[in-house]
């Protein structure tokens, strides 16, 4: 069992990626006490996994780790996520020459409408997209934490890529 | 016309996920496709949105130390077993400080007699610290209401349900007819892995079962002395290990037991 070594041994090990545990849990849960209650729980979890723990990646472990609590926690406590539609495709400018809109649009995003746009996107691709953009984990690591394929991280993120483009275009298109 | 490129190997490109040989096949083929170059500045602006709008939450300090002060908590309360191995420690600590040959003979004889006889006075042995966690995961799972990620009675709903959430398919065997019915099934950590937990009831009492591949080969039912009022037995076979605990008296346990051991595969040999 873990004892006080192991603790300390633990907290230099774990604790500095502290951040990157509850920026997904705060991803995950979009409620900051809800994360906090979340990152505490996974914390405690990895403490006793802890002796299990094989040496690798750290964060990656620990991210995996966070990311089950939180589902568990979601699965528990929230309605499932809307269902995901499959039959998103890729919609190239029809505009050939000039100034391409969408960049136009994406380039004039202000924070508050990306924030949204990337809270509001199904858990699957938002966890993804916060991996990837906000943790600079490459595919293997984000199919790792995820449990997926690495082929499946590619086809999430790339619909995930997709869908905040297009609630981008729809939230900025609205206002202008 | 549509370049079949753009949608395979821009995200790549992009994340830096090509290989060398691609990325200058890619890079090459950037400046004669429009489509390709079109998508990758898109991709490239949709990537400067997310950055500039610094999306990255920091944990509040307040949580560091929630974190720290409840790791230090859950210290004493999750090592019972060695709190009893201490108290056997200050009853021989006397006798060490007397730096006597004789004392020494004696203490090692008792060493001796303790290690054969009381398997308990022994450092935690791998079963025992398992054993510890396997405790702990039930108790947790009753008091955080993480019982159930998966609650059904049908074997058929449980069984498909753990696929691509682990990288085995557990054995899942309704015992209905036998008075312990399935209830569901959930996903839980043993010794840094990830294995199923199915959870059977018994009357108002449930019953955790872990389940883990193991190298092949079975061994025999073992049953754990009963900790904290928790009956726990473990055996392997078909290449899964089991661990069964509950609070639920040592004879359904073992009624339990035997009647999940012979649905679940036979010996392998």
């Amino acid at each position: 069992m873990p004892g006080a070594a192991t603790r300390e041994r633990f907290e230099q090990a774990v604790l500095p990626h502290l951040d990157a545990a509850y920026n997904l849990a705060r991803w995950l849960t979009r409620n900051e006490q809800d994360a906090q209650d979340v990152t505490q729980e996974a914390f405690l979890r990895a403490f006793r996994f802890f002796d299990g723990y094989q040496g690798g990646n750290m964060r990656a472990w620990l991210l995996t780790i966070v990311r089950n609590t939180c589902y568990t926690w979601l699965h528990q406590n929230r309605p499932p996520d809307s269902a995901v539609e499959f039959d998103e495709e890729i919609h190239s400018s029809e505009s050939s020459g000039g100034a391409d809109p969408e960049l136009q649009v994406l380039a004039s995003a202000d924070k508050e409408t990306v924030h949204r746009a990337l809270e509001e996107l199904p858990g699957i691709f938002r966890e993804v997209l916060v991996l990837r953009e906000i943790e600079g984990m490459t595919y293997k690591e984000i199919a790792d934490v995820a449990s997926v394929s690495l082929g499946t991280v590619m086809s999430r993120l790339a619909r995930a890529r997709t869908r905040l483009r297009q609630s981008l275009g729809a939230a900025l298109g609205k206002e202008s | 016309m549509s370049c079949k490129l753009t949608q395979r190997f821009v995200p790549g490109y992009l994340d830096g996920e090509l290989d060398l040989s691609r990325t200058i096949e890619m890079e090459t083929h950037l400046q004669v496709c429009g489509e390709c170059a079109r998508e990758l500045e898109r991709q490239q602006a949709l990537r400067a949105a997310l950055q500039r709008s610094s999306l990255a939450y920091a944990a509040p300090e307040a949580l560091r130390e929630r974190i720290q002060s409840s790791l230090r908590a859950s210290i004493p309360a999750e090592a019972p077993e060695r709190a009893s191995g201490w108290d056997a420690m200050q009853f021989l600590r006397p006798l060490l400080l007397m730096r006597w040959a004789g004392a020494f003979a004696v203490l090692a004889l008792c060493a001796v007699i303790a290690w054969q006889l009381l398997p308990g006075l022994r450092g935690p042995s791998s079963d025992q610290r398992l054993a510890a966690e396997v405790l702990t995961s039930h108790v947790r799972s009753l008091e955080a209401s993480h019982l159930l990620d998966v609650a059904s009675t049908d074997q058929h709903t449980v069984k498909p349900w753990f696929d691509g959430r682990l990288d085995f398919s557990p054995p899942v065997e309704d015992l209905a007819s036998d008075d312990f019915p399935l209830v569901g099934g959930r996903l839980d950590y043993l010794e840094g892995r990830q294995v199923a937990a199915l959870v059977y009831q018994r009357r108002k009492h449930f019953i955790n079962v872990f389940v883990w591949p193991v190298a092949a080969g079975s061994s025999s039912t073992q049953t754990i002395a009963p900790q904290q009022g928790y009956n726990m037995t473990r055996w392997s076979r078909g290449g899964f290990q089991f661990w069964a605990v509950s609070d639920v008296n040592a004879q359904d346990l073992a009624d339990f037991v035997r009647l999940l051991q012979a649905r679940t595969a036979p010996e392998s040999k």
